[in-house]
């Protein structure tokens, strides 16, 4: 009884913190794409008006998200499998193209990118999967969870969309060692992964286009041609490290406001942030970051059954994912694969699908409260 | 084998795990902020130098337009470099001061350069100042580039046509794309300044030639100069167009035209392939692909001679006695005559209260189809259209291409009208009176006829009632791939009329020329059938031809094919204001045929001094 009551309690103050931290980084993202895009026009609206609407939108997923059952949602994480590989089929045939890769559905004015959901629906698939199936052997816990993950995988790689594809593998890995694999099996599958290498680099590597290869290229060899292939390494790299301690202020940003840094206000944003707010702007970002996902493993950590912890897990490890690898290759650390900062980077599919996993994960905490009824 | 945890365990195991990865996760944050700080802080200092001082920037690299050649390959249009002054005002330290000196050391005009200066647009990005510059104004600006940060010039490629005025209607000119065509999708990949064809085949044929633009950067120092520029991605050139045109066949046409407004078509009737299209008087593309002044601009416009029209394709006049050939196929096929039927010609037709007059007084006498076009009478065709009635015209005349684009590779092309019941109900809301159908019949009235189209008509008769159309492009080489694509001709199938009629018509059409109205375009080299036109321009006439003021004479046509025993051209003349058809045109088709055939036995020696150009097949690196 009591316990019901709560779940009517509506917000409490775990959820009001959480909330805050979600709005202070979007924040962060409009100001960095309204400072990068001015005086550009994005099609119909200003760019920082349009992630306004995605924001909007997303905010009605989070919402949705959030007021329905997990474990309600998880029933029907086949069938919305199913239907995204549809969808990511579609676009193979119907996408529009951009730079050579395939990644969108028209949908009227709006441009619709099927593998940013792909990622939320893998985590919803893997969960259930894993809440239900019997796990004896390591054939239902590694071998049949990566079957299921193969097709979407392998539509996303065809594209070709690297970050996405990579993402897919990361939360298949989390979640396989959330689960729970003996240090043997760890062993079995690296062993395989290395012994498999040559056949997948072979596989990966030609499968991707000239302007893929050339940034992980880049990567490997950076002063290799610093003005050709490593320009967007190089260009991301001096806009963040000009941004020195205190940044060079709104608008100030001289890497991003000319043209020398591409995409700063999708996959580059955060360089373009880090130039304007420098290192205390940074520390005030990771931190924020960093908090999320601290309450997110607090929710993973205190859910009420398995399929709750999972989810929560699988989430955490695609937000951790991605907010590492992006800041990490803005950062010239990692090679340049094209993948968005969560909640920062311009981006209709990825806003929404971000802010209805950060619902989902609210919706695991609310529900664990209602545990025995 | 593989163990795995009993599933009791797995759950407190969860907890374990989950704070492995909190730890995992902090030291990941912590590395990502080591770097941050070491990219910062440590180096901070270095890339602010770097972000000030070498600021690099991404350039737009234009492609090279494809070259045009003509069907043997000689060189229609290239491209040259030319100089461009560019501005960035991000690196100007003092604007009125650089104004001065522009002024000072090119001669420009401070309020044009102001202007330019002051219009909307990045002041990061170099904005174009003076394009065409001489060499010589090139070297000073170099010369004096120390005293003027933000200034640079540029190398860009500058369409040009090594023949000047030839063939200028059918290549077009280029010129920077428009607002308007901006917004369209088929220019998507363009941008702002980007050079697009506006006429002609670099119109029409503009997604093949233009190609693609690529990048570079550019790393420039404090003082806004070029230090390093590397290519991030190759500008791709456009495609080069083969056309079908002999370029001098294409300049003899042009020469006979000389000084007189007219047109003249050339054609292949067993394929299509435009041989020549002259149009008179023409224009210099190499000045219209320049960005021409307001004054050049309202001087070209404004001209009474229309130059930029192509009188071959866009421009529309009355056949004249040339339509008695549609009219007698007509005739035979529907049996409205028999070859031997004759008509007498006392030199005029009545019809109701009006006397149409033979432009023979007198008259021809008795007449079959054979003399009626020989002597061109014209109480035969009153006669025959009378009986025929228009629709019946209308629907032969259509099946010649009448009424209707050609369909040829160039812009604007006009269609003529090929008057009918139909037509008039509709274009004028009112029916149609016998009386019109006696004017049509000799291609007065409301018939209208472009030189193209009459080139082909004459074609398909030479051929037998078999139709191509006409085109201009016959192949496309594709520079990334180096492969030759040849373009098919494009039948567009058969008249649906006996051999016989051809024959009957085309052996008048011989004698038009052997003994009837076209004598003077009696060849000692080659048999030539035609028909020559007269299309008046003023309805009232008095006197003499010469005490006409000019723009009231007559337009003179003459339609021909040769040899006429297997016909390997077709010519249509039209020469403006000139009179009779077997005076005036006549001659300049006679010239055009025998020039063609002593053509056709040497093909033309490309040389180097056509800037170095490359013939089909040969090699398709040169730009």
């Amino acid at each position: 009884m009591i316990d019901r009551l709560t779940e009517h309690r509506g917000l409490d103050n775990f959820d009001l913190r959480y909330i805050a931290l979600i709005l202070a980084i979007l924040a962060i993202g409009v100001l960095s794409i309204y400072s990068v895009t001015r005086g550009q026009h994005g099609g119909m609206a200003p760019y920082y008006l349009k992630q306004l609407i995605w924001i909007g939108l997303g905010a009605v997923a989070f919402l949705v998200m959030w007021a329905s059952d997990y474990h309600y949602l998880a029933r029907f994480a086949y069938p919305a499998y199913a239907f995204i590989l549809l969808l990511l089929i579609i676009v193979l045939f119907e996408g529009r193209t951009s730079k050579g890769a395939q990644r969108w559905i028209a949908m009227g004015p709006l441009n619709f990118q099927p593998s940013e959901f792909a990622k939320l629906i893998l985590v919803l698939v893997l969960a259930h999967y894993y809440s239900k199936a019997p796990r004896a052997g390591w054939l239902q816990r590694v071998i049949v969870p990566g079957l299921l993950v193969m097709p979407g995988l392998l539509l996303i790689l065809k594209q070709p969309d690297l970050g996405s594809g990579l993402s897919f593998v990361a939360v298949y890995a989390a979640m396989l060692l959330m689960v729970g694999v003996r240090s043997q099996a760890l062993g079995f599958i690296l062993l395989f992964s290395i012994m498999l290498f040559p056949f997948a680099w072979e596989g990966v590597w030609g499968s991707l286009h000239d302007y893929q290869r050339q940034r992980i290229m880049a990567f490997v060899d950076p002063d290799y041609d610093p003005g050709g292939k490593g320009y967007h390494a190089l260009q991301s790299k001096i806009a963040i490290g000009s941004g020195e301690l205190l940044g060079k202020g709104l608008y100030g940003g001289t890497q991003s406001q000319l043209k020398f840094l591409p995409e700063g206000h999708t996959d580059f944003v955060f360089a373009v942030f880090a130039e304007e707010w420098g290192f205390l702007g940074v520390l005030v970002l990771l931190t924020l970051f960093v908090a999320l996902i601290w309450l997110s493993l607090e929710i993973a950590s205190k859910a009420k059954d398995q399929l709750g912890a999972l989810l929560a897990v699988g989430i955490v490890a695609m937000l951790c994912f991605c907010i590492v690898v992006n800041i990490g290759m803005t950062a010239g650390m990692f090679p340049i694969v094209g993948i968005p900062l969560p909640l920062v980077s311009y981006g209709g599919s990825a806003t929404i699908m971000t802010m209805a996993a950060l619902g989902l994960l609210l919706n695991v905490k609310r529900k664990r409260l209602s545990l025995f009824y | 084998m593989v163990t795995v945890h009993p599933s009791e365990s797995e759950f407190g195991d969860l907890h374990r795990r989950l704070f492995i990865l909190r730890v995992g996760l902090l030291l990941v944050v912590a590395l990502l902020g080591l770097r941050l700080w070491h990219l910062q802080i440590r180096e901070g200092p270095y890339y602010r130098d770097l972000s000030e001082n070498n600021r690099t920037r991404l350039v737009l690299l234009e492609p090279a337009r494809g070259l045009i050649y003509d069907r043997h390959g000689v060189l229609l249009a290239n491209n040259v470099p030319s100089f461009s002054l560019y501005v960035t005002l991000e690196d100007v330290k003092d604007r009125e001061v650089l104004i001065q000196q522009l002024t000072d050391l090119l001669g420009l005009d401070p309020t044009i350069v102001r202007k330019k200066m002051t219009a909307k647009g990045s002041k990061l990005l170099p904005r174009k100042i003076k394009d065409h510059m001489t060499l010589r104004d090139a070297t000073l600006v170099e010369s004096h580039r120390l005293d003027m940060p933000g200034v640079m010039i540029q190398v860009e490629s500058q369409r040009n046509y090594p023949g000047g005025v030839t063939a200028a209607h059918l290549l077009g000119y280029v010129g920077e794309i428009s607002a308007d065509q901006l917004e369209k999708p088929e220019f998507i990949d363009l941008h702002q300044g980007s050079i697009v064809g506006q006429y002609g085949v670099e119109k029409s044929y503009d997604r093949h030639v233009r190609g693609m633009a690529g990048q570079k950067s550019v790393e420039v120092d404090a003082l806004g100069h070029e230090k390093k520029a590397s290519v991030v991605e190759r500008p791709q050139a456009g495609n080069d167009l083969y056309l079908t045109i002999d370029a001098r066949l294409q300049k003899v046409a042009e020469d006979l035209l000389g000084q007189e407004q007219g047109a003249i078509v050339a054609l292949d009737p067993n394929s299509g392939d435009i041989l020549a299209m002259a149009s008179r008087p023409g224009f210099d593309p190499n000045v219209l692909s320049r960005e021409l002044t307001a004054k050049q601009w309202v001087e070209i416009v404004q001209d009474e001679g229309r130059p930029l029209n192509n009188r071959a394709s866009q421009g529309q006049y009355p056949p004249g006695s040339t339509f008695k050939i549609p009219m007698a196929v007509a005739a035979l096929e529907t049996k409205t005559v028999s070859p031997s039927t004759t008509v007498h010609c006392n030199g005029g037709y009545q019809f109701g209260k009006r006397l149409y007059h033979d432009w023979k007084a007198g008259g021809h006498g008795y007449v079959d189809l054979h003399n009626a076009l020989v002597h061109s009478c014209d109480v035969y065709f009153y006669t025959i259209g009378q009986r025929m009635g228009i629709d019946v015209i209308a629907e032969f005349g259509k099946d010649f291409g009448l009424g209707k684009t050609t369909g040829v590779e160039l812009p604007s092309e006009r269609s003529g009208i090929m008057p009918s019941t139909a037509w008039k109900q509709k274009a004028k809301n009112e029916q149609w009176l016998p009386g019109e159908t006696i004017s049509a019949a000799i291609g007065q009235g409301y018939v209208t006829v472009t030189p193209l189209q009459m080139a082909s008509l004459v074609g398909t008769v030479a051929n037998d009632g078999i139709n191509y159309r006409p085109r201009l492009v016959q192949a496309v080489m594709d520079r990334t791939s180096g492969n030759l694509q040849e373009l098919p001709a494009v039948p567009r199938g058969k008249m649906n009329a006996k051999p016989e009629t051809f024959r009957i018509i085309k052996e008048a059409l011989a004698d038009v020329v052997v003994k009837g109205t076209a004598t003077r375009a009696k060849s000692s080299m080659v048999t030539i059938g035609g028909k020559t036109g007269t299309a008046q321009v003023a309805a009232l006439r008095t006197g003499p031809e010469e005490s006409i003021p000019k723009k009231f004479r007559d337009h003179a046509w003459f339609v021909a094919f040769a040899p006429v025993e297997s016909p390997k051209i077709a010519v249509a003349v039209l020469a403006e204001h000139m009179g009779h058809g077997g005076a005036a045109a006549a001659p300049l088709a006679k010239e055009i045929i025998e020039t063609y055939m002593k053509l056709a036995t040497q093909v033309p020696t490309v040389t180097s001094d056509l800037t170095g150009v490359s013939g089909p097949g040969r090699s398709a690196k040169d730009s």
